[in-house]
C-alpha cells in the first residue's frame, strides 16, 4: 500500500479536533455569558467543515497516513452529511440544552469529539482506524446521554446503550479478528485483494471468512439499529434528553451507513451473496418490526425511534442492492426529517415539561399552525407520500433494489411501508381533526428562531421532494468515485 | 532429558494453571484477586519464552501494576458478604455443568478438527529479536494515525469522566486555598502582653476576612 504520510488530506479531521480542544479551553476561561457565542462558533465551524467536505466530493481519491485514511467521493459526501447533521441538531437544541442544564462546554466538546469519530469512520481505509473511530463516536454518545445524572431514565438509557454498544463492538471486533486471521490483512483494499487471490480449495479459510462476515454484519446492524439488533434504540431515544436524542438520531446513522459501505462492498466484494442474504433478512425484519411496533406506541419519541428502525431497513436495502448513491440520498433525507421531527419535540418542551406524548399533539393545528403544518409535512414525507423528499428517497432505493433483481424484496418493502403510513397519518389526524384537552389548550408561542428553523426544515423537505435532481446526481457522483 | 527451556515453560504453565484454578476456588475475593496477579505474572513468563518481551512487560505493568491494583482497591472498599455469594450454589450447579460440558465439547471439536489447523500460522515468525524496538519504530511512523486516534480516545475518556462526575455542591463549606496560603500569622494570633495588674483587653484578630471558611457562589 501507499506509504506516504500526506497529513493534509485529513485537514477536516484535524480542524474538528482543534475545534474540540479550543472549545474545552474556551469553556474553562470564558465566562458563562460567552456560552451562546461559543455554541454559534461551533455551529459555524461545523458548517464550514461541511462545505469543505461537500466541495471535495468530485476530487480524485487520495490514500494517506500510511494507508489508514482514504478521501474518496463516499467519504467526502458522508463527512459533509455528518457535519451538516451535527450542525443542524446543535442549531435546534440551543435553548433546550439550557433548559436541561447541559448547556456547557463539555457537551459541545463531546459532540465535536463524537463527530470526529464519525469522520474517522467515513474515511477509514483500514479496519483499525474504522474501529477506533467507532469507539470514539460511541464513547462520546454514552457520556452525552448520561450527562443529566439526576435524571434516572437518562442514566438507564446510557447504561443500556453502553452495555449493548460494548457487545456490538465486541462482535464487530470478533468478526474483524476472523477476517484478519483468514487473510492476514487489516487494510480494506488488501483484504479484498487477499480474498480474490484465495486458494479455491481451501474451505477452512472460507468458513472462517464467512463467520467473520456474520459477526461484522451483526456488529454493524447493532450500530445502525436494524432489527433484530434494535432493542436498545427505543429506550435510548426515549430516555436521553431531547437535544441529545436529536443528535444521536441523525449523525451516527450516517456514520453507520459509511461503515457498511466501507466494509461490505469494498473489503468483501467476493462474498456479496453471503452478506446480501443477511442484509435482506435485516432489512425486512427492520421494516416489519419498525412499522408494526410503532403503531402501538403512545410516546412520540418512542414512535420516532421505531420509525428510525424502519428507515434503517431502507438504508440496508440501499446497501445490499449496490446503490451507494441511493443509500446516501436516503440517509440524507432521513437525517433532515429526523432532525425536524425531534426538533419539534425539543421546541414543544420549552415550558419545562416535555410534550412528547401523542396526546400532547391533539389540536395542535389550533394551538400553533406552523408546528402542525411542519409535523404534517414531516410525517407525510416519512411515510413516503409524494411530493416530499421521503418519497423520492424511498423511490430511488426501490429503483436500485429492482434493478438488482430483487422484485419480491421491493414489493415487501412497499407493503410494510403502507403499514407504517398508519401511524404517521394518525398524528396528522390528532393535530388537525381533534381538539386539545381543556386543561392544556392555550396557543403555543415559539421563539422567532424556532419558527424560522421549523419553516426552513419544512421548505427543505418540500424543495428536495420537488427538485431532487441535483442532490441525486451529486450522491451518485460521490458513490461512483471510489 | 528436558531442555532448559521446556522446564521453564512447564514451570510457568503449571504456575499459570494452578493460579487460575486458585482464582475460582478460593472463597476470599482478595485471595482470588491475588491469585489472578500470580496468573498474570506467570503468563508474562510464557510470553518471555516466546521472545515477546514487550508484551510480557506490558502485561505486568498494565494488568498487574494498574488494573489489578485498582481491582483490589475496589474489592477492599466493597463490603462483600461471602455467604450471600454462595447462596444458590447448588441450585445453579446443573446449569453450570451443562454450560461447562458444552464449552469443553466445543473446545475439543475445534482442537481436533483438521480444518482449523491450516488456518493457524507460526506466530513466532513475525517476531524479531528486539520487538520493543520494532514496535517503537512503527508506532510513531506507520501507525501514527491509529496511535493518535487512541490518544484522542483517552482524552475523551478523561473529558467524559470529568463531565459525568464533577459537580458543584451548593451546601458544602470549604476553605479557599488561595486566601488560606496568603494569611499571615498576625491575622490569626494577636500577642498581648499580660501583666498581673492590668485587666485584659480582648479584641478580635485584625483581618477577619482572610482564611475564613466561605461558601461558594
Amino acid at each position: 500500500m501507499q506509504s506516504s504520510l500526506l497529513w493534509q488530506a485529513a485537514s477536516i479531521e484535524i480542524f474538528i479536533f482543534i475545534a474540540a480542544c479550543a472549545v474545552m479551553l474556551a469553556d474553562l476561561f470564558l465566562s458563562i455569558s460567552w456560552r451562546t457565542r461559543l455554541h454559534w462558533a461551533v455551529i459555524a465551524s461545523l458548517w464550514v467543515a461541511a462545505a469543505a467536505s461537500f466541495a471535495a466530493v468530485g476530487n480524485d481519491p487520495i490514500v494517506a497516513l500510511h494507508g489508514f485514511y482514504v478521501a474518496d467521493g463516499i467519504s467526502n459526501a458522508v463527512k459533509g452529511l455528518i457535519l451538516a447533521a451535527a450542525a443542524g441538531s446543535l442549531m435546534f437544541s440551543r435553548h433546550a440544552l439550557r433548559v436541561n442544564r447541559i448547556f456547557n462546554g463539555d457537551f459541545l466538546a463531546l459532540v465535536l469529539f463524537s463527530v470526529l469519530g464519525m469522520l474517522v469512520i467515513a474515511s477509514a481505509a483500514h479496519l483499525l482506524s474504522l474501529y477506533l473511530g467507532l469507539e470514539l463516536m460511541s464513547l462520546c454518545l454514552y457520556a452525552l446521554i448520561a450527562m443529566r445524572r439526576e435524571n434516572t431514565s437518562a442514566s438507564e438509557a446510557a447504561i443500556k446503550y453502553f452495555v449493548l454498544g460494548a457487545l456490538a463492538s465486541g462482535l464487530l471486533l470478533y468478526g474483524i479478528s476472523m477476517l484478519y486471521g483468514a487473510t492476514g490483512k487489516l487494510n480494506i483494499a488488501d483484504i479484498a485483494y487477499a480474498i480474490a487471490n484465495l486458494d479455491e480449495t481451501n474451505t477452512a479459510i472460507r468458513a472462517v471468512l464467512i463467520l467473520g462476515v456474520v459477526f461484522t454484519v451483526t456488529g454493524m446492524g447493532f450500530k445502525l439499529g436494524a432489527a433484530p439488533f434494535h432493542m436498545w434504540l427505543p429506550d435510548v431515544y426515549q430516555g436521553a434528553p431531547a437535544p441529545v436524542t436529536l443528535f444521536i438520531a441523525a449523525a451516527p446513522k450516517i456514520a453507520a451507513l459509511a461503515m457498511m459501505l466501507r466494509v461490505l462492498p469494498q473489503a468483501l466484494p467476493l462474498f456479496v451473496n453471503d452478506w446480501q442474504q443477511m442484509l435482506m433478512v435485516l432489512a425486512l425484519m427492520s421494516l416489519a418490526v419498525g412499522n408494526i411496533t410503532a403503531i402501538a406506541q403512545t410516546n412520540l419519541k418512542r414512535m420516532l425511534a421505531y420509525s428510525a428502525i424502519a428507515h434503517s431497513g431502507f438504508i440496508v436495502l440501499g446497501v445490499l442492492s449496490g446503490g451507494g448513491g441511493a443509500a446516501l440520498f436516503y440517509v440524507a433525507a432521513y437525517a433532515l426529517m429526523t432532525i425536524g421531527g425531534f426538533g419539534v419535540i425539543v421546541f414543544l418542551s420549552i415550558g419545562g415539561r416535555e410534550r412528547a406524548e401523542l396526546a400532547d399533539m391533539r389540536g395542535m393545528a389550533q394551538r400553533n399552525w406552523l408546528v402542525a403544518t411542519t409535523v404534517a409535512i414531516l410525517m407525510l414525507s416519512m411515510a413516503g407520500v409524494p411530493p416530499f423528499v421521503g418519497f423520492i428517497a424511498k423511490l430511488t432505493v426501490l429503483e436500485s433494489v429492482i434493478s438488482a433483481g430483487f422484485i419480491w424484496l421491493a414489493v415487501g418493502a412497499v407493503l410494510l411501508s403502507v403499514v407504517g403510513a398508519f401511524y404517521y397519518l394518525r398524528i396528522i389526524r390528532l393535530m388537525f381533526f381533534e381538539s386539545a384537552p381543556a386543561s392544556d389548550n392555550k396557543a403555543i408561542v415559539l421563539r422567532p428562531s424556532a419558527t424560522l428553523l421549523l419553516a426552513a426544515i419544512a421548505i427543505l423537505v418540500v424543495w428536495y421532494g420537488l427538485f431532487p435532481g441535483d442532490l441525486l446526481t451529486f450522491f451518485e457522483l460521490a458513490a461512483s468515485t471510489i | 532429558m528436558f531442555e532448559f527451556e521446556s522446564i521453564v515453560f512447564y514451570f510457568f504453565a503449571f504456575l499459570t494453571l494452578s493460579a487460575a484454578l486458585g482464582v475460582i476456588l478460593v472463597s476470599n475475593p482478595i485471595y482470588a484477586a491475588l491469585f489472578l496477579v500470580l496468573a498474570f505474572v506467570a503468563s508474562a513468563g510464557i510470553w518471555l519464552l516466546l521472545y515477546a518481551e514487550f508484551l510480557a512487560m506490558v502485561l505486568v505493568l498494565v494488568y498487574v501494576g494498574a488494573v489489578m491494583v485498582l481491582f483490589l482497591f475496589v474489592l477492599m472498599m466493597l463490603d462483600i458478604n461471602i455467604d450471600t455469594l454462595r447462596e444458590g450454589f447448588w441450585r445453579y450447579l446443573p446449569f453450570a455443568v451443562i454450560i461447562a460440558v458444552l464449552f469443553a465439547a466445543e473446545i475439543i471439536l475445534v482442537l481436533t478438527n483438521p480444518k482449523f489447523t491450516s488456518v493457524v500460522g507460526d506466530a513466532s515468525a513475525a517476531l524479531t529479536d528486539d520487538n520493543t524496538r520494532a514496535l517503537g519504530s512503527v508506532l510513531y511512523t506507520e501507525y501514527l494515525y491509529p496511535f493518535e486516534l487512541a490518544s484522542v480516545l483517552l482524552l475523551v475518556a478523561i473529558v467524559a469522566a470529568v463531565a459525568l462526575t464533577l459537580r458543584r455542591r451548593i451546601n458544602t463549606r470549604y476553605i479557599n486555598p488561595a486566601t488560606q496560603v496568603q494569611t499571615k500569622p498576625t491575622d490569626r494570633v494577636r500577642l498581648v502582653s499580660v501583666t498581673k495588674e492590668s485587666p485584659l483587653q480582648f479584641s478580635s484578630p485584625s483581618n477577619d476576612k482572610k482564611g475564613k471558611t466561605s461558601c461558594p457562589d
